[in-house]
């Protein structure tokens, strides 16, 4: 009986371990551990033992029927895994085939760099003042000591629609009117991008429209080393912190002392090549001590309040930044152009 | 201003100081130079010759064979083109080894079969610009006078060993605009002096008074005018090395007369006028305003007609100079002038700039006008033009002047503290230092008690406050020498406002959802100004436009996004979706400031899902630009104050356009662009929308927090058969307004029209969410809500449900 039962537990191993499929394996199953199954027979004829013998020979029966069913369970734990296996290996996909395109616009450059300006001064205490494209004769010139017949007005043909109503050809008059508008105290701290407008025939370098973003801070004590300290912030700021800058005189109405600042070349750090003519430095922005006449036209005391002001052309910022060549790319608005910008610095 | 370097060494001594070196500083401390030419820069090997013998090239008509001596052993065969070259001149010769501008190397040739060694050169071929090369000259090859030496350097005969420094003045700087005025910056500069030119001319006995008379009418206008005579000129070339300063400085050599006014023009800064005295007609000057239609031809022979604005010269009865603009082609000087009035005047700036503007006429002397010249130079350039005219002209000097003067010279006296200066400029100066500066400067100054008085001379008219004063202090000293700060006092809060916030969020919003943004002109054509504008109105032209094409301002951004598609579509670029914030303009009257509102528009054409080896590809549709819109309007928390009505406008599709509304007021609009301007901007199917910024951010409504539900929901789907017109945006504000509280989404989620529907029949299908916030929902609470909705959908529209 013993000897049956050993034959019975390695016949039936023996079938497990080369069972095929789960089917067959379940028939495995049914016909060893089955109620009509060999061992059931086998036990059947336990009464025939001795009263020592039955229960180490129901042990033994037991023993057999548990290894059985632990080889099964674990041959249809392998042999459904394979099955798993097979199906996933069945789905395999293209993994380097493109991906479904997500859309997604960006910042014209103009206004992407603008917003880096913006934010930089917001973060140095500045808001943000805008004002109109269609501007008043005296918020243009006049309020910036540029009266009617100054000769300084040569230096910006303007479109005029009436003779006291112009395009803005400069965004100072946004800085008369807000310091208008902060009635003779202080401080005021504003930066102002915009659209402005001059005569000027559209090529590579000129544009009838352009951006400009100028800067106004007016307080008791303001110094010209505080317009050069404030620049300085800016040029590290956007064009590499090992940025030095270096103020020209200059003239300009509505400052006095007026500067034009220069930024040390960021292609050659200074030693010399084509985008600085050889000159290690670029243009980039003028500047100045606002007029006392400009201060008390707005209703500040210029002997209480002084103040500096500095303004650039966005386009020529975004042009160096960018190594852009031709300024009508700005305004032709290719797609080619546009999407170039969509990058996070 | 062009500055010779060699000639402001009359002034300054330059010695140690390239002309590189000296740009640099006078960069630095005040005046931009532009640019430092060399004048010989890429040229050698160029020497006088003696043209021995000309004859006809056997061969060519147009060539001349010329035997040169070019101070060799043997004079050398030269085939020259040009078609003054003749026996006997003087002339310079590039020697076979030369080089010319433009890296052009002589080199034995053939021409026709004839040797050539070398070339005789016109002055443009020296480098030389066309329009300086005085007139006998400018068609051929330049002849030199008898006295130069065979063999020699031709350049350094022509006084071209120099250098130029090109200034670019700004408006205030006019003193800069002649010799001295540069002399003194310069001076000041290296802290050198200035040699002023000196000497007298010896005055013949004939008084000046005796032959002319001065008269200034318009003594406002013209508050000093000197005339001197000189008689017995011989009208002649100037010598070279004038010619030659003259060309450095930008002006053409004519003849020593009108070459000595110009010499001095730039010496001075003082514009000279030379008449010829004969052709004047009467013995008098008379200043005085033109009459209104009165005309003078000019020495550029163009006739102009004069109105009571402009100044002008008379002989006493008819004008002979627009004043400090131009003279009269009438008493011009010429080759058998012999006696000549010299006028040197202070004329009005505004009033010059009035005449050279309506005339379109700017000269070297009406830029100097109207900058204002030194009062205080009138007189002397005067007498340096006599000095100069009896030396170069032969002419005799005639005692004294004719003069009108009223003018008065005051010499303005500026004061400012040490303590504002160090203020302005963030320094702690001591007065000792700032007086220096002004004595470099050739300013009077004397500092009392920190308080310094500077008598400003008239040649530097830019000075009149305390502010001008520090910006000459700070150039001088030195803007590297300033310290870098920031500004310290009380704190601001920077930031933007809530509008400005809004606006990033509608720019993020909108690129998200995949459009490019673009800027565009403000400025447009009368056509397309008021096309697809929000509201209709004139659209505000310029006074002088430029062109056709950019001469009103806007009144809507659509108009320029289709050029924008249009761009990119005729670039194989024509699946794109691209938008634009700016302002429109709505005029509100003459003479008024127009309305400027801010606007948000977008176009879309092409394809808008690409996904082409998954088999997706959709082109925009209608509902691709609302779902946009939707999402903006969402993201700005409005979604619930925004509707959208089937409309039409001009230029878009009618079956195909929605107004949309804020609160019930028309704020813009979605709509397919009509199939004729597709047509026309050579577009596929292509939807826009345009919205008044201003109105969507008008308000918005603070965030609050609502309960996540706690209960379950029932959802209740139903398909309605209704009348075709009928919208489904009625439908829906039905069910909403039906439903009650407890109905708390509904959402369309199926549309069917088709065969199996009744003629003019259609099935719309909606989902119905309720919910209580309160409990779970009963059954019966259900039936009897759903069963309102759908006896308002049948009552109010007619809508049943699907059978």
């Amino acid at each position: 009986m013993q000897e049956r039962l050993k034959e019975l537990q390695t016949e039936a191993l023996e079938r497990v371990n080369t069972a095929g499929d789960l089917k067959e394996l379940n028939e495995i199953r049914v016909s060893y551990l089955g109620k009509k199954g060999p061992i059931t027979e086998v036990l059947k004829g336990m009464g025939k033992l001795s009263a020592e013998e039955r229960p180490k020979m129901g042990a033994l029966a037991n023993e057999v029927r548990d290894a059985i069913a632990a080889a099964i369970e674990s041959k249809q734990k392998n042999l459904e895994e394979a099955a798993v296996a097979a199906k996933l290996a069945a789905e395999t996909i293209d993994v380097t085939l493109p991906g479904r395109p997500v859309k997604s616009g960006n910042h014209h450059p103009l206004t992407r760099v603008v917003e880096e300006i913006e934010d930089l001064f917001i973060g140095m205490g500045y808001t943000v003042a805008e004002g109109p494209e269609v501007e008043k004769d005296y918020y243009n010139f006049e309020a910036l000591n540029l009266p009617k017949d100054h000769p300084a007005r040569d230096m910006q043909d303007s479109f005029y629609i009436t003779e006291d109503i112009l395009l803005r050809t400069q965004t100072s008059p946004v800085q008369a009117r807000t310091m208008e508008k902060y009635e003779g105290k202080g401080p005021v701290k504003i930066i102002c991008p915009g659209k402005v407008f001059r005569r000027d025939h559209d090529d590579a370098t000129h544009s009838h429209q352009f951006m400009q973003i100028e800067g106004l801070v007016v307080d008791e004590n303001i110094r010209m080393s505080d317009l050069k300290g404030t620049l300085e912030v800016f040029a590290k700021a956007m064009f590499g912190s090992d940025r030095e800058i270096r103020l020209r005189p200059s003239f300009f109405p509505f400052t006095e002392p007026s500067v034009e600042v220069d930024v040390s070349c960021f292609k050659c750090g200074g030693k010399g090549c084509n985008i600085c003519k050889k000159t290690g430095w670029i243009e980039i922005l003028g500047a100045g001590m606002v007029h006392p006449n400009v201060l008390e036209m707005s209703g500040f005391d210029s002997k209480k309040y002084s103040g500096f002001a500095f303004g650039m052309g966005v386009e020529r910022i975004a042009m160096l930044k960018y190594g852009i060549d031709d300024i009508r790319h700005f305004y032709t608005n290719d797609v080619r152009f546009l999407k170039q910008f969509s990058i996070h610095e | 201003m062009y500055v010779s370097y060699k000639w402001l060494q009359d002034y300054v001594d330059l010695s140690g100081i390239t002309a590189n070196e000296l740009a640099e500083k006078i960069t630095r401390s005040g005046i931009e130079v532009e640019g430092v030419e060399k004048l010989t820069e890429g040229i050698s090997g160029v020497v006088i010759g003696h043209v021995l013998e000309r004859e006809q090239h056997p061969n060519a008509d147009k060539l001349n064979k010329c035997l040169v001596d070019i101070g060799a052993e043997e004079p050398v065969q030269i085939i020259c083109g040009a078609p003054n070259v003749d026996k006997g001149q003087k002339v310079a010769v590039a020697t076979v080894g030369a080089v010319l501008p433009g890296n052009f190397k002589i080199k034995k040739a053939k021409l026709r079969g004839e040797a050539s060694n070398g070339m005789i050169c016109s002055l443009q071929e020296l480098g030389f610009e066309s329009k300086l090369v005085a007139k006998e000259y400018a068609e051929g090859i330049y002849v030199f006078p008898e006295s130069v030496e065979v063999g020699k350097n031709a350049l350094e005969e022509l006084h071209r060993d120099d250098e130029v420094l090109e200034l670019g003045l700004t408006p205030n700087r006019s003193d800069a605009l002649s010799m001295l005025g540069v002399a003194y910056e310069v001076a000041a500069i290296l802290g050198r002096d200035v040699n002023l030119p000196e000497g007298k001319a010896s005055e013949a006995a004939e008084k000046a008074e005796d032959y002319i008379s001065v008269v200034a009418e318009a003594a406002e206008d013209n508050p000093l005018y000197i005339a001197k005579v000189i008689k017995n000129v011989r009208v002649k070339p100037s010598p070279l090395w004038m010619q030659a300063r003259l060309t450095a400085a930008g002006i053409r050599p004519h003849n020593n007369v009108v070459d000595i006014t110009n010499y001095i023009l730039i010496e001075y800064g003082q514009p000279l006028h030379a008449f010829d005295y004969d052709k004047l007609g009467s013995k008098e000057i008379v200043v005085r305003r033109a009459k209104d239609g009165e005309e003078i031809v000019t020495l550029d022979d163009a006739k102009r007609t004069l109105s009571s604005d402009h100044l002008v010269i008379t002989n006493g009865t008819e004008p002979v100079a627009l004043a400090g603009v131009m003279g009269g082609a009438n008493s011009e000087v010429q080759a058998d002038t012999t006696t000549v009035l010299l006028e040197s005047a202070y004329f009005k700036g505004s009033t010059v700039r009035k005449a050279s503007k309506d005339h379109g006429l700017r000269s070297e002397a009406s830029a100097r006008f109207e900058k204002g010249v030194d009062p205080n130079r009138v007189r002397a350039a005067a007498e340096r033009a006599a000095v100069l005219l009896q030396q170069y002209a032969e002419g005799e000097v005639l005692a004294g002047s004719a003069e009108a003067n009223t003018l008065k010279i005051e010499p303005a006296v500026v004061e400012v503290s040490i303590d504002k200066i160090n203020q302005v400029l963030g320094l702690q100066l001591k007065s000792e230092e700032v007086v220096d500066i002004f004595t470099r400067l050739q300013f009077e100054a004397v500092a009392e008690q920190g308080q310094i008085t500077v008598t400003v001379p008239t040649r530097r008219g830019d000075i009149t406050i305390g502010e001008d004063l520090i910006e000459e202090v700070a150039r001088l000293y030195g803007y590297d020498n300033l310290l870098s700060t920031l500004p310290v006092g009380s704190t601001t809060q920077g930031g933007l406002t809530q509008y400005q916030q809004s606006r990033r969020i509608v720019r993020n919003t909108l690129e998200s959802a995949g459009l490019y943004q673009a800027i565009t002109y403000s400025l447009t054509s009368e056509a397309k100004a008021s096309q697809f504008a929000l509201e209709v109105r004139e659209p505000l032209p310029l006074a002088m436009p430029m062109s056709e094409e950019r001469s009103v301002l806007r009144l809507s951004l659509v108009p320029q996004l289709l050029e924008v598609l249009k761009y990119n579509s005729a670039r194989q670029n024509d699946s794109l979706a691209v938008y634009e914030i700016g302002s429109v303009f709505l005029s509100t009257g003459k003479d008024q400031l127009p309305e400027e509102k801010e606007h948000v528009a977008g176009a879309v054409t092409g394809l808008w899902v690409n996904h082409p080896w998954q088999g997706e590809k959709k082109p925009v549709d209608f509902y691709v630009l609302k779902g946009i819109v939707e999402a903006l309007v969402d993201k700005l928390g409005i979604n619930d104050r925004i509707e959208f009505r089937q409309t039409e406008r001009d230029g878009l599709h009618p079956g195909r356009t929605a107004e949309v509304l804020i609160d019930g007021k028309a704020c813009g609009y979605i709509g397919q662009v009509h199939p004729i301007v597709e047509k026309e901007l050579d577009l596929k199917a292509t939807y826009v929308f345009e919205l008044s910024l201003e109105s969507l951010l008008a308000e918005t409504a603070p965030l609050v927090y609502e309960a996540i539900p706690r209960f379950p929901s029932i959802t209740r789907d139903i398909a309605l058969v209704a009348d075709q017109e009928v919208s489904s945006g009625h439908l829906l504000s039905i069910i909403k307004e039906a439903g009650g509280s407890l109905l708390k989404e509904v959402s369309v989620f199926d549309l069917y029209e088709g065969e199996r529907m009744e003629a003019g029949k259609k099935s719309l299908a909606f989902s119905l969410k309720y919910f209580d916030p309160e409990k779970t929902l009963t059954d019966e609470e259900v039936v009897k809500a759903h069963t309102k909705v759908l006896e308002a959908l049948e009552e109010k529209a007619g809508a049943v449900l699907r059978g």
